[in-house]
């Protein structure tokens, strides 16, 4: 007789000590694992409960805030934590995010600041409509000895740049210390020189925005008061080529990884992300906000996508996806002027027209203080979990719930039903139509009038493969460039 | 299986069809776009990567399943207890007990669900729950009533004990919780414990299923089958089998009052049913001394057997060893889903006793017989899951393990309507619901085709309707009341009929009975 039976040692699987782990055995055998689905289905839904619970997204405001509007903040590209903003009162401040400590304030100008950047250097440029663009020194040590509570009015002015008008915008180059200053002309300035070296202006209207490519770095776009959408080479010194579009763009946003694409937030409720190579097309709208985009940031991973609306919210897209994934909002905070995220792309700073300066998760449910692997393992668990379920039913709907204000739900709705009358009587006037005479537009086309490049010859080059490649839609387009052939000059 | 490299080898492994979830699932549709495609093969890699994983993982396995092999002229089932016990390690040997409790047998049990608890109910009401491999008894109750069954809840420390009329909850200590009221005349006793759920059912002919998390009756489901003589649950699905007096087996969920499947099985009563850990195949005696393996996938019967007498009691181990109780007798089958046995795998004899329940030690080679005059634990080597997964059930938990694992299945306790004949229908496409993604054009169609039905429909041959005063009245009536009234009205009936039969008749121009028989005669018919 041969026999075997099961015997196993004690020994193997308790602790000799009482603070040794457990020898946790494993056997992957599904018949040990009844109801291996529904368990996880099960797992996955309280998963999506606890994120839903556990997402508080607003974390604070910064120190006091402003006392006017926030009209401008700029990132730090160089340090993780910094941030300067810029209010309507002519004060600018420099903050350090993590500890929520102002370190330096300026009474800067004696009109509203409308831009500001952090130089490559660590100094602040601030830009004001009393035709002034000021460099400062952060540095504590450039003016130590003043009162704490008094604003600083001239000490760590470094030097003053006077234009010939109230300039609208101004961004810096990412390394060279160069900027570009916006509003009647664009201007490009040395910040070693006290007058501007070129400009780059094409047309007489005046731009709002400004916005140098931080990957591509000899590029910038701007947009003007005349709808138009201008990118420009700083290598060549002239502007490129030029998209007029329906509405007017309230901010630009390179995206960091991308370099040839970026968004823009318009007034038309929408942001569209372009590809500069094919300016004929929006590659992806991101609709859901119910008034105009005031400011759009990029993600620094160039996933995500983060706007502020005159609608009083802040809202997160995936930039390949059209609706946004997260609203925030609060009872206090006002027309959003500036959103921004954090350089770890964790946070996102939001300046608003009632003075305050607010950081919010971008992750609405992520905690970031030390997690213990167990924790850390558990999180990745119940993430890829919500991942696989993301379509059952109940889940998708408590995921996607939120409470929304009521104006802003109201407003949704009003917008959807314009929307669908606009839609029918388009349709409406096609059937009533010679057949043919109105074509359908592809929606990524729609807000577009025309495009135009200065060189003459890339013009033409472009109208010839625009004959080549679509017919009849892009000939269409094609025609309606030559109408704006008149701002070429 | 594609080649795989990387941290598991490029090694194909042989076992890796064991861990297969959905064959044949994940094939890429041919009409799919290139970026569905594209997403299906990434799926279906990962799918595939994932088992090849998990069938890598089992050389990590530190135990190895029991055996009894027999040499030469020998033949497994003729050993017997005392010899295995001589042979085997000390461990082992020391714990084949054999308890004598010859006054209030004879005995149902129960192992928890990690094994390492048994509990034990004489039909004279002693109740005893214990350790039994350190040999420690954590309570002792004596009733003073009949004791029909005894079930474990989720772990040890409650327990449930249907008597003579109500079923009870006891905790760890034989301290009475609940008084289940609702439970009336119960005779056998299931506990899911994924769903946190105690089916009971007995004598009423009742099926009812009580969460024992929240203490509500989740549905009680007239049966309609008579008193259930047998029940057991498929661990696979937790589906209920009840067995009837009349040979029925039939299949149960808490989501529905109909039963899901009704399988002949024998003629006579079903005395016991068992469902392999898998849940594909079933057991079924019934006391035609019949022993059929049914095939639970597609209900076929594979294998007929016949028991000496009939058996009282049927249990499938982990390992798929099948046990069947009858008189004093206990007989093992190997491999009895596989093929037709010729001969058991081993016996057993408990002379001048009956043995009344039979089950297997969870992650033990033991078999727990109780019967007549008292409880014992047979070796029976290769019938226990040698590898137990901790995080799942664990026989070496401690109580702060026990207490978590109590905790985090409470969180995940699926709701009990869920349970269906598939497990995994949760997370499927339904590609039976073909109203649910017809197209708005093919609804109308449909609708409007409905509609037409109902139009045709209307249009009736205009039959005269059978139903009557008198024909209502006696069967508003209970069939087997008879009373004065009922006698007349029946007379009447018949009466009728016949005048009805000789109009007929006439109207054919055949001749009438009566005129048939003549005058006289036709006076007695």
């Amino acid at each position: 007789m041969k026999i075997k039976t099961i015997s196993r040692s004690s020994d193997n699987y308790v602790p000799v000590r009482n603070t040794q782990e457990s020898n946790l055995t494993r056997n992957l055998n599904p018949e040990l694992h009844p109801f291996e689905r529904a368990r996880e289905y099960t797992k996955a839904l309280t998963a999506t409960k606890l994120e839903r619970m556990f997402a508080k997204p607003f974390i604070g405001q910064l120190g006091q805030g402003h006392r006017d509007s926030i009209t401008s903040i700029a990132k730090n590209f160089h340090a993780i934590n910094k941030i300067a903003t810029g209010s309507a009162d002519g004060v600018i401040k420099y903050w350090d995010v993590s500890l929520s400590l102002e370190l330096a304030s300026f009474k800067a100008h004696y009109n509203r600041v409308t831009a500001t950047a952090v130089t490559p250097k660590g100094q602040l440029l601030s830009c004001s409509d009393d035709k002034t663009v000021k460099l400062w020194s952060v540095n504590v040590d450039d003016y130590e000895g003043g009162n704490d509570t008094e604003v600083n009015k001239s000490k760590g002015l470094l030097k003053t740049f006077y234009g010939d008008h109230a300039f609208r915008a101004m961004d810096h180059h990412y390394k060279d210390s160069i900027f570009v200053t916006a509003g009647a002309e664009v201007l490009l300035w040395d910040t070693e020189k006290s007058k501007h070296i070129s400009n780059l202006s094409w047309g007489p209207e005046n731009v709002n925005v400004v916005k140098f490519n931080k990957t591509e770095t000899s590029v910038f776009a701007s947009s003007g008061s005349d709808n138009a959408l201008i990118l420009y080479d700083i290598r060549t010194n002239s502007p490129i080529q030029k998209i007029i579009q329906t509405m007017r763009s309230n901010a630009i946003c390179w995206n960091p990884m991308e370099a040839y694409n970026f968004v823009v937030g318009n007034e038309d409720h929408n942001a569209y992300t372009y590809d500069m190579r094919y300016m004929n097309h929006a590659t992806n709208i991101l609709k859901d906000h119910v008034a105009a985009i005031m400011d759009v940031d990029y993600s620094p991973t160039g996933q995500e996508i983060v706007t502020g609306g005159y609608d009083k919210t802040i809202r997160i897209y995936n930039h390949k996806q059209g609706h946004s994934r997260d609203i925030y909002h609060t009872k206090r905070m006002q027309h959003l002027t500036q959103v921004k995220f954090s350089m770890d792309s964790k946070y996102i700073i939001s300046g608003s027209d009632d003075a305050n300066v607010r950081v919010w998760r971008t992750v609405s449910h992520e905690r970031a203080g030390v997690k213990s692997s167990k924790l850390k393992n558990k999180l990745e668990y119940d993430e890829a979990l919500k991942d696989r379920f993301k379509n059952m039913p109940e889940i998708k709907r408590i995921s996607r719930h939120r409470q929304v204000p009521i104006v802003i739900k109201k407003a949704q709705e009003i917008k959807r039903i314009e929307i669908q009358s606009l839609k029918r009587r388009e349709e409406n006037d096609r059937r009533h139509s010679k057949p043919g005479s109105k074509p359908y537009v592809s929606e990524r086309q729609k807000q577009i009038v025309g495009q135009v490049f200065k060189d003459e010859e890339r013009e033409n080059k472009g109208k010839g493969k625009g004959k080549k490649g679509k017919g009849s839609k892009k000939n269409e387009l094609q025609g309606k460039e030559s109408e704006f052939s008149g701002f070429d000059d | 299986m594609g080649k795989f490299t990387g941290k598991n080898g490029t090694q194909e492994r042989a076992n890796a069809s064991k861990y297969e979830r959905s064959k044949g699932q994940f094939k890429s549709n041919r009409g799919a776009s290139g970026k569905l495609k594209h997403g299906l093969k990434k799926i279906d890699n990962q799918y595939k990567e994932a088992i090849h994983s998990a069938a890598a993982t089992e050389m990590l396995l530190q135990e190895d399943a029991g055996f009894l092999e027999a040499e030469g002229m020998e033949k497994t089932y003729k050993f017997k207890q005392d010899e295995i016990k001589a042979a085997v390690d000390q461990t082992t040997s020391n714990k084949a007990f054999d308890l004598k409790l010859p006054e209030f047998g004879p005995y149902t049990l129960d192992y928890s669900r990690n094994g390492t608890h048994l509990l034990i109910g004489g039909m004279k009401g002693h109740i005893a729950s214990m350790d039994w491999r350190k040999g420690e008894l954590r309570a002792e109750l004596h009733l003073g009533e009949t004791v029909n069954a005894v079930k474990y809840l989720q772990n040890e420390q409650f327990f449930a004990v249907a008597q003579k009329k109500y079923t009870f909850i006891y905790d760890h200590e034989g301290t009475e919780v609940h008084r289940m009221k609702q439970h009336v005349e119960v005779k056998n006793m299931e506990f899911f414990p994924y769903h946190y759920l105690l089916a009971t059912s007995g004598n009423t002919g009742y099926l009812k299923y009580q969460d024992v998390s929240t203490g509500t009756l989740v549905n009680e489901i007239k049966t309609k089958l008579g008193p259930t003589q047998s029940m057991t649950q498929n661990p696979w699905n937790a589906i209920i089998h009840l067995g009837s007096s009349t040979g029925v087996v039939s299949l149960w969920s808490p989501a529905s009052n109909e039963a899901l499947v009704k399988i002949q099985s024998c003629r006579g009563p079903v005395k016991a049913v068992a469902c392999d850990r898998s849940g594909n195949y079933m057991a079924v005696a019934g006391a035609d001394k019949t022993l059929k393996i049914w095939d639970i996938r597609n209900y076929k019967e594979l294998f007929s057997y016949t028991t000496p007498t009939p058996a009282s009691d049927l249990t499938i181990s982990d390992n798929g060893l099948m046990s069947v109780s009858w008189g004093p007798h206990v007989t093992v089958w190997k491999d009895a889903f596989k093929t037709k046995q010729q001969s058991p795998y081993m016996n057993h004899l408990i002379p001048g006793s009956r043995i009344q329940k039979i089950r297997y030690v969870p992650f033990e080679d033991f078999l727990g017989v109780g019967h007549s005059t008292g409880v014992s634990n047979l070796i029976i080597p290769g019938s226990g899951e040698a590898n137990f997964d901790a995080l799942e059930v664990n026989p070496y938990e401690t109580a702060k393990m026990r207490q978590d694992s109590e905790v985090r299945t409470l969180l995940q306790k699926l709701p009990a309507d869920t349970i269906s004949l598939d497990p995994n229908y949760i997370g499927t496409v339904d590609k039976n619901a073909g109203q649910a993604r017809l197209s708005a054009k093919e609804l109308a169609e449909l609708k409007a085709k409905q509609q037409n039905n109902e139009k045709e429909a209307e249009i009736r041959p205009n039959v005269k309707g059978k139903n009557s005063a008198l024909r209502k009245y006696l069967r508003k009536k209970t069939q087997n009341v008879i009373d004065q009234r009922k006698m007349r009205l029946e007379a009447n009936l018949k009466k009728e009929k016949e005048l009805r039969q000789q109009k007929a008749k006439r109207d054919r121009g055949e001749p009438e009975e009566k005129e048939l028989l003549g005058p006289a005669l036709a006076r007695f018919k």
